[in-house]
C-alpha cells in the first residue's frame, strides 16, 4: 500500500498527463484520490511557495497534516538550514531534493558531523555555505567534495585555520563555479594553484584576505581559469605582477581589489595597450598607495566599466575627474572619504553624465556651488549620498532636489546645515524616493508632511530628528504603505498615537527602532503587534514598556529575531516565558538592565535559534541560572556576560560552551540607569563634532 | 720485503675501505658512485702528509729513501732483463710481463715524486702557478729539470681535476697514459682538440648560427665514435684520452720531439683555425635537428656537442640519481649537476616532478594541463623527513669534507701524524685538488708493481673495462 503510494508520487506527473486527454472530467466516485497525489508537483510547489511566503511555519504544519504532506514537503524544500550540525544528518534525509546547505547557523561543524551528514544522503546538494562555521577541516571538506560531486557554490569564508591542504581538496570538487575562500590565512600559492588548476569552471572566487597567496598563484589562476567573470582579491597582496594577467581575463565582470597596498600607480599604469572589455565593476577602495596618475592610466584599460569604487583611496583632482570620460558608460561611482580638490567635483557632472549613483559618504573638500553645478547635470541620478557632508546647504539640497527628480534613494545624514524648510523641497520634487536618510537633520513636521507624497518610501530613517512628532508619524502612517523599515532612535518627541499611526498604515513594517523614545508605552507595542512581519524591534531606553506591551509583540510578531529591550526596567520574566512561548525565530537579544531573573533567562533557552545574548546588569541573574541558561542554548555564538560572572561560573562550563562555537565577550561597564533627554545628548554629540 | 709491505697495505687500504663504504657521503662524489679501493702502495709513508701545516724533514727523508729504494728495485729488474737478454730460451710472455712491472714500477715512482713534490704546492698556491698551468708547468719543467718533467703535467691534471673531482676514470686513463702498455685501435678524428671546459659553456651549439653553406667542413660521426669514451687520440698509436693533457704525457713516449716544453703546451688555437675550415658536425641520427638531412638543420659546433647532444637525446639515460632515485641522466655530467641541488627540490608537481623554485613549479603547472601543485604528503614527518635528508645531506657534504680528507691524508700519514682536520677544512678549493690529487696517487697505489706480478688481484678492484684496456 505504502509502496503504491510511493509509486504514484513517483511519477505524478506522468499519471497528470495521463489523465489530462481524457476527455470525460468528472471523475469516476471508486477513484476517489487525495487531492494531493491528483496535482502535478509543479503545481503543489508553487502553492506552498506561496504559503511559505505567508508564513515560514506553515509548511511545518503542512508537513504534519498527512504522510502525503509529509512527503510533498519533503519534496518541496530546497534550502536546509539546521540549527545544529548534530541534526544535520537527519535534516539531509528528510530532504533528499535540497539543492542547498545553508550552514550559518551552526557556529560548530566538526569533521564528522560534516563527513556523516554529506555521506548519508546521496546528495543533490549544489551549494553548501559554511561561512560561519568553524571546526572543520581538510577531512570534512574531502568528505563534501567527495560526496557531493555537483557541487557548485562552496562558501568556505572565515576558515583562518584551514590552508594548502584544504585547499587541494576544495580541488576536488571539479564543478565548483563560485567559491570563497576568504580569510584563509594560511593558504598560500600551492593552495590556490591546487583549485586553479582542476576548478576551471570558477565563475566567481572571493581571496579577500588571503594573505599568504602572492602573484604566482594569482598568475597560474589567471591562466587556469578563464571563465572568471568575478574575483576578489581585497586586501592581498598582489602587486603589479599579476595585474596585467588578472586584466586579461577574458570574461572578468567584476574585480574586488579592496586594501591592496600592493597595487600602486606603477602597477596601473603597466597595462600598456591591454584593454580589458569584459570588465564592468571594479573597486579600488583603501588601495593607499594609488594617485589620481594611476587612475587616470587605468581608465584607459576599461572602457566599458559601469561601477567604480574609489573610496578613502587617493584625493580627486579635476584630471582625475576628466579622465572619467574615457568611461562613458559608467553609472556607479563612489568616492567616499575622499578629499575633494578645487573643481573636481564640479568636473563629475560634466564627465559623468550617465551617473546613476554617486556617493560622496564623508568627503571633505564637497561644497555648495560646485555640488550645485555637479548635481544640475546629473538629471538620470537615481542615488545619491552626501552623508556628512557638513558644508552644504539649504542651495544643494535645492539644486539636488530641482535636478534629480527621478532619485529613489538620498542619503544625507548629519547635514545638519541644511535647514527645515529646504527638507520640504525633498518631499515637493522627489517623489519616487524608496529610501531616504535624514538622521540627525532639522526635519520637523512640515518636512514630513510633505514626504507624504512619496508613497513609495521603503525605508525612513529620521532618528536625532528632535523636531518631529505625532502630526508628522500620522502623514507618514497614512501615505506610504510599503514602509519596511523606519528608525526613529531618540525622537523625544514622539509618543504613542504616532506610532499607533504608522503600525495602523505600514502593514509591511518588518524593522522598527523606538530606542530612547522615552515616552512609548506598552499601546504601540500593542498596535504594533499587528504587524506581522516585524523582525526586528528595538526599544532601548523606554522605561514605560511593561511585560504586557513585549508579550503582545511576541504573539503577534512571529518572525521577531531581533529584539533589543535594555533599559525597559519594567519588563520582567513573563515578557521571557511569552517569548519563548512563540518567538521561536529570535535570534539575538539584549535584556541588560531588565528585572528578569533565572526564571525568564531558563525559559529563553527553550528557543533553539538563539545565538546572540546579552546579559549584563540584570540584578536578578545568578551564576548558577546563566550557566544552566548557557548550557542549553545550544546555538550560541555570541555571549555578552558582565566580568563579574566570569570568576563565578564554573570554569569548565565556560570551557564547554566555548567549545560549542560560542565566544564570549565579558562587559565592565559601569551601572548606569539614569537616560539622558534627546536634547541633551543631541547637544553633546554636536559638542563634539565642533571639538 | 715488497710482499710483507704489500701486506700490510692491503691490509690498512681494506680498512680504509670499509669506512668509506660506510660513509655514503663522500665529497663530490655520488653517495653510491664505485670508487676505486684505498690501496696505498706506501701505505702508512707520510709522504701525504700535508708538508706545510708540518712539514717534516723526517718523511721528506723517507720518502727519498724509499724513491731511491724503488729505483733501485726497478734497475735490478731491468738488470735481469738485459742479462737474459741475449737467452733464447726467455718466453716472449716473460719479457712482457717484466716490462708491466717496469712499467708499474715506473708509475708508482711518479706518484710518489709527484706527491712528494705536491708538498710544494701549498707554498706555490697563490703564484700563477696554479692559475695558469701551462706557464706553471713550462717554469716547472725548467726548474725541475728533464728528469722530472712528468711533475709539472700532474700538476695540470690536478688542477682540472678541480672540475671533477675524485672521477675514477679520469684516474686510470691518466694512469693508462703512464702504464702505456697497450694499442688500442681507436678511431681517428682528426686533429679535433677540445678542451675540456668546452663542455659547459659550449654545449649543444649555438643556435641561430648562420655559417654560409660551404664556409665549414660538416663532420658526422658515426654513433659508435661517439659513444667511444674517448675524444683526444693518438696520430701515432691511435690510443684514446679523454683529455688533451694525458694525450701530450702520452706523447711524450712516442719519441724525444714530443717532450719538448713547446709540443707539450697547449697548441695554439687560432694557428689552426686559420688553416682549417670551421668544424661543424652531424647528429647520426636521422630526423634529428642536428642530422644534416634535417630541413632546419642546425649544426653542432664541437665534437662534444655532439657527443652531449647524441647521449642526451638519443640515448638511454642510464644514469639515476642515487639519492632521489627518480632522474635519470644520460651524460654524467648532468648527473653530477643534479646532485648537487638534488634533495632541495621541495616544489614539487602532482606528475612527481620536483623544482628547486616555487616559479618554476608554476610555470611548469601552467604548462601542462592537468598537473597540479603537489602538497607535502599528508603526515608532515615524510616531508620533514625528506628535507632533513636533503639537509643531512648538505651537512654530509660539508662534514665529510674532513673526513673524506682526514681519510686521504692524516689515515694514510700513520699514527704519528694525524691531521688537524679542522684546518684542513679551512683551506680551499686550491689545496682541496691537490689533496684530491693525493688521494688519486694512493688510489692507483695498487698497480702491480709492487707485488712484481703482472696485473692480478690487486687490479681487481679497479672498474673491469678500463682495466682490459690497461
Amino acid at each position: 500500500m505504502a509502496a503504491a503510494a510511493a509509486q504514484q508520487h513517483r511519477h505524478p506527473k506522468r499519471r497528470r498527463l495521463f489523465l489530462s486527454p481524457s476527455p470525460s472530467p468528472s471523475p469516476t466516485p471508486t477513484l476517489v484520490a487525495p487531492p494531493l497525489v491528483t496535482l502535478a508537483d509543479e503545481l503543489l510547489f508553487l502553492v506552498l511557495d506561496r504559503v511559505a511566503q505567508a508564513d515560514p511555519r506553515a509548511l511545518k504544519s503542512f508537513a504534519l497534516a498527512s504522510r502525503a504532506c509529509h512527503a510533498a514537503e519533503s519534496r518541496h524544500r530546497r534550502v536546509v538550514r539546521p540549527l545544529r550540525p548534530d541534526l544535520l544528518p537527519a535534516a539531509l534525509a528528510r530532504y533528499p531534493c535540497a539543492t542547498r546547505l545553508d550552514l550559518s547557523l551552526c557556529a560548530r561543524v566538526p569533521d564528522a558531523a560534516l563527513a556523516s551528514a554529506v555521506s548519508s544522503s546521496c546528495s543533490a546538494l549544489r551549494a553548501v555555505d559554511l561561512s560561519r562555521s568553524r571546526g572543520f577541516g581538510a577531512a570534512g571538506v574531502t568528505a563534501l567534495a567527495a560526496s557531493c560531486p555537483g557541487l557548485a557554490d562552496l562558501d568556505l569564508s572565515n576558515g583562518v585555520d584551514l590552508g594548502d591542504a584544504a585547499a587541494a581538496e576544495v580541488g576536488r570538487a571539479r564543478g565548483l563555479r563560485r567559491l570563497s575562500l576568504a580569510r584563509w590565512k594560511p593558504l598560500t600559492d600551492m593552495g590556490l594553484g591546487c583549485v586553479a588548476v582542476v576548478c576551471t569552471e570558477l565563475r566567481e572566487l572571493s581571496l579577500k584576505w588571503c594573505l599568504g597567496v602572492s602573484d604566482l598563484g594569482i598568475q597560474l589562476l589567471a591562466l587556469k581559469c578563464r571563465k572568471l567573470t568575478s574575483l576578489d582579491l581585497s586586501y592581498t597582496m598582489i602587486t603589479k605582477d599579476s595585474f596585467p594577467a588578472i586584466m586579461k581575463l577574458p570574461n572578468l565582470q567584476e574585480l574586488t581589489l579592496v586594501g591592496c597596498i600592493g597595487i600602486d600607480d606603477d602597477a596601473l599604469d603597466s597595462l600598456d595597450k591591454e584593454c580589458s572589455k569584459s570588465l564592468q565593476v571594479l573597486d579600488m577602495s583603501q588601495c593607499q598607495n594609488i594617485t589620481d596618475v594611476g587612475v587616470s592610466s587605468i581608465l584607459k584599460s576599461v572602457p566599458n566599466l559601469l561601477e567604480l569604487d574609489l573610496s578613502y583611496c587617493c584625493p580627486v583632482t579635476p584630471s582625475m575627474v576628466r579622465s572619467f570620460q574615457k568611461i562613458p558608460k559608467l553609472q556607479t561611482l563612489k568616492l567616499e572619504g575622499c578629499k575633494f580638490m578645487a573643481y573636481a567635483l564640479k568636473a563629475i557632472g560634466t564627465s559623468c553624465v550617465s551617473l546613476r549613483e554617486l556617493s560622496l559618504s564623508k568627503c571633505s573638500g564637497v561644497m555648495d556651488t560646485e555640488l550645485s553645478l555637479a548635481v544640475s547635470r546629473l538629471k538620470n541620478l537615481l542615488k545619491l549620498d552626501i552623508t556628512c557632508c557638513r558644508n552644504i546647504t539649504d542651495v544643494s539640497l535645492a539644486a539636488i532636489t530641482s535636478s534629480c527628480t527621478s532619485l529613489i534613494s538620498l542619503r544625507m545624514e548629519s547635514c545638519s546645515r541644511v535647514s527645515s524648510g529646504a527638507l520640504q523641497l525633498i518631499g515637493k520634487h522627489c517623489s519616487h524616493l524608496e529610501e531616504l536618510d535624514l538622521t540627525d537633520s532639522d526635519l520637523d513636521d512640515e518636512g514630513l508632511k510633505a514626504l507624504a507624497r512619496c508613497s513609495k518610501l521603503s525605508s525612513l530613517k529620521i532618528g536625532i530628528c528632535l523636531k518631529i512628532g505625532d502630526e508628522g508619524l500620522t502623514h507618514i502612517g497614512r501615505s506610504c504603505p510599503k514602509l519596511r523599515d523606519i528608525d526613529l532612535y531618540r525622537c523625544g518627541g514622539l509618543s504613542d498615537d504616532g506610532i499607533i499611526q504608522i503600525a495602523q498604515g505600514c502593514p509591511m513594517l518588518e524593522c522598527i527602532n523606538l530606542s530612547y523614545c522615552t515616552e512609548i508605552t506598552d499601546r504601540s507595542l500593542i498596535s504594533l503587534s499587528k504587524c506581522a512581519k516585524l523582525n526586528t524591534l528595538e526599544i532601548r531606553g523606554c522605561p514605560m514598556i511593561t511585560s504586557t506591551g513585549l508579550s503582545e509583540i511576541a504573539m503577534g510578531c512571529r518572525l521577531l529575531s531581533k529584539l533589543d529591550i535594555k533599559k525597559c526596567f519594567e519588563i520582567n520574566d513573563v515578557g521571557m516565558l511569552y517569548l519563548s512561548q512563540f518567538s521561536h525565530s529570535l535570534r539575538q537579544i539584549n535584556l541588560s538592565y531588565c528585572s528578569v531573573t533565572d526564571i525568564g533567562l531558563l525559559s529563553l533557552s527553550s528557543i533553539s535559534g538563539l545565538q546572540n545574548m546579552t546579559i549584563v546588569h540584570l540584578a536578578g541573574i545568578t551564576p548558577n541560572g546563566l550557566t544552566a541558561t548557557l548550557m542549553v542554548c545550544g546555538c550560541l555564538t555570541k555571549v555578552k556576560v558582565h566580568e563579574a560572572f566570569k570568576s563565578m561560573m564554573p570554569a569548565h562550563m565556560i570551557k564547554n560552551v566555548e567549545a560549542r562555537g560560542c565566544v564570549f565577550q565579558w562587559i565592565d561597564k559601569p551601572f548606569k540607569v539614569e537616560v539622558e533627554p534627546c536634547d541633551v545628548w543631541k547637544q553633546q554629540s554636536q559638542d563634539v563634532l565642533v571639538r | 720485503m715488497d710482499l710483507s709491505q704489500n701486506h700490510i697495505h692491503n691490509q690498512s687500504a681494506a680498512n680504509l675501505y670499509y669506512q668509506f663504504g660506510s660513509d655514503n657521503s663522500f665529497p663530490g662524489l655520488g653517495t653510491q658512485q664505485q670508487f676505486p679501493p684505498f690501496t696505498s702502495p706506501f701505505g702508512a709513508s707520510p709522504s701525504t702528509n700535508i708538508p706545510h701545516m708540518d712539514w717534516n724533514p723526517a718523511t721528506m727523508l723517507d720518502n727519498l729513501t724509499f724513491i731511491e729504494e724503488k729505483i733501485r728495485q726497478v734497475k735490478d729488474v731491468i738488470h735481469t732483463m738485459v742479462d737474459s737478454g741475449g737467452q733464447l730460451s726467455c718466453h716472449q710472455g716473460e719479457i712482457a710481463q717484466k716490462k708491466q712491472v717496469v712499467n708499474a714500477d715506473l708509475t708508482c715512482l711518479i706518484v710518489q715524486l709527484i706527491s712528494t713534490a705536491g708538498s710544494l704546492l701549498p707554498s706555490l698556491k697563490n703564484s700563477s702557478f696554479l692559475r695558469h698551468p701551462a706557464a706553471g708547468h713550462m717554469d716547472m719543467a725548467n726548474h725541475v729539470g728533464p728528469s722530472s718533467g712528468l711533475v709539472p703535467n700532474a700538476m695540470t691534471v690536478s688542477e682540472e681535476n678541480k672540475e671533477d673531482m675524485c672521477s675514477p676514470e679520469d684516474y686510470e686513463e691518466l694512469f693508462k697514459g703512464w702504464t702505456d702498455g697497450t694499442i688500442k685501435e681507436g678511431i681517428e678524428i682528426g686533429n679535433v682538440l677540445v678542451e675540456e671546459q668546452d663542455m659547459k659553456d659550449g654545449d649543444e651549439g649555438k643556435d641561430g648560427e648562420n655559417l654560409p653553406p660551404g664556409s665549414c667542413e660538416l663532420l658526422q660521426l658515426e654513433k659508435d665514435e661517439i659513444l667511444a669514451p674517448h675524444t683526444h687520440f693518438c696520430s701515432i698509436c691511435g690510443k684514446g684520452f679523454k683529455r688533451d693533457a694525458n694525450l701530450r704525457m702520452h706523447m711524450r713516449g712516442h719519441g724525444d720531439e714530443y717532450k719538448s716544453p713547446a709540443a707539450l703546451a697547449k697548441p695554439p688555437r687560432d694557428a689552426s683555425a686559420e688553416h682549417e675550415l670551421v668544424k661543424r658536425y652531424s647528429c647520426p641520427f636521422v630526423s634529428c635537428k642536428r642530422n644534416k638531412l634535417h630541413k632546419n638543420f642546425q649544426p653542432l659546433k664541437t665534437i662534444l656537442c655532439v657527443k652531449n647532444h647524441y647521449k642526451r637525446s638519443h640515448c638511454e639515460k642510464s644514469y639515476t640519481c642515487s639519492r632521489c632515485h627518480t632522474k635519470k641522466f644520460s651524460v654524467m655530467a648532468d648527473l653530477k649537476t643534479h646532485e648537487k641541488h638534488c634533495g632541495r627540490d621541495k616544489w614539487l608537481c602532482s606528475c612527481g616532478t620536483s623544482f628547486s623554485r616555487k616559479d618554476k613549479l608554476f610555470a611548469h603547472v601552467a604548462l601542462f594541463q592537468g598537473h597540479t601543485p603537489a602538497l607535502p604528503s599528508e603526515e608532515p614527518k615524510t616531508c620533514s623527513d625528506q628535507i632533513s635528508h636533503a639537509g643531512s645531506h648538505q651537512e654530509s657534504t660539508k662534514v665529510p669534507n674532513s673526513m673524506g680528507s682526514s681519510f686521504m691524508w692524516g689515515a694514510s700519514s700513520g699514527d704519528n701524524n694525524a691531521l688537524d682536520i679542522k684546518g684542513f677544512d679551512g683551506c680551499n678549493d686550491d689545496f682541496l685538488s691537490t689533496a684530491n690529487f693525493g688521494s688519486f696517487n694512493l688510489s692507483f697505489g695498487p698497480a702491480d708493481g709492487f707485488t712484481g706480478e703482472p696485473s692480478g688481484g690487486s687490479f681487481s678492484m679497479l672498474p673491469s673495462e678500463h682495466f682490459q684496456s690497461a
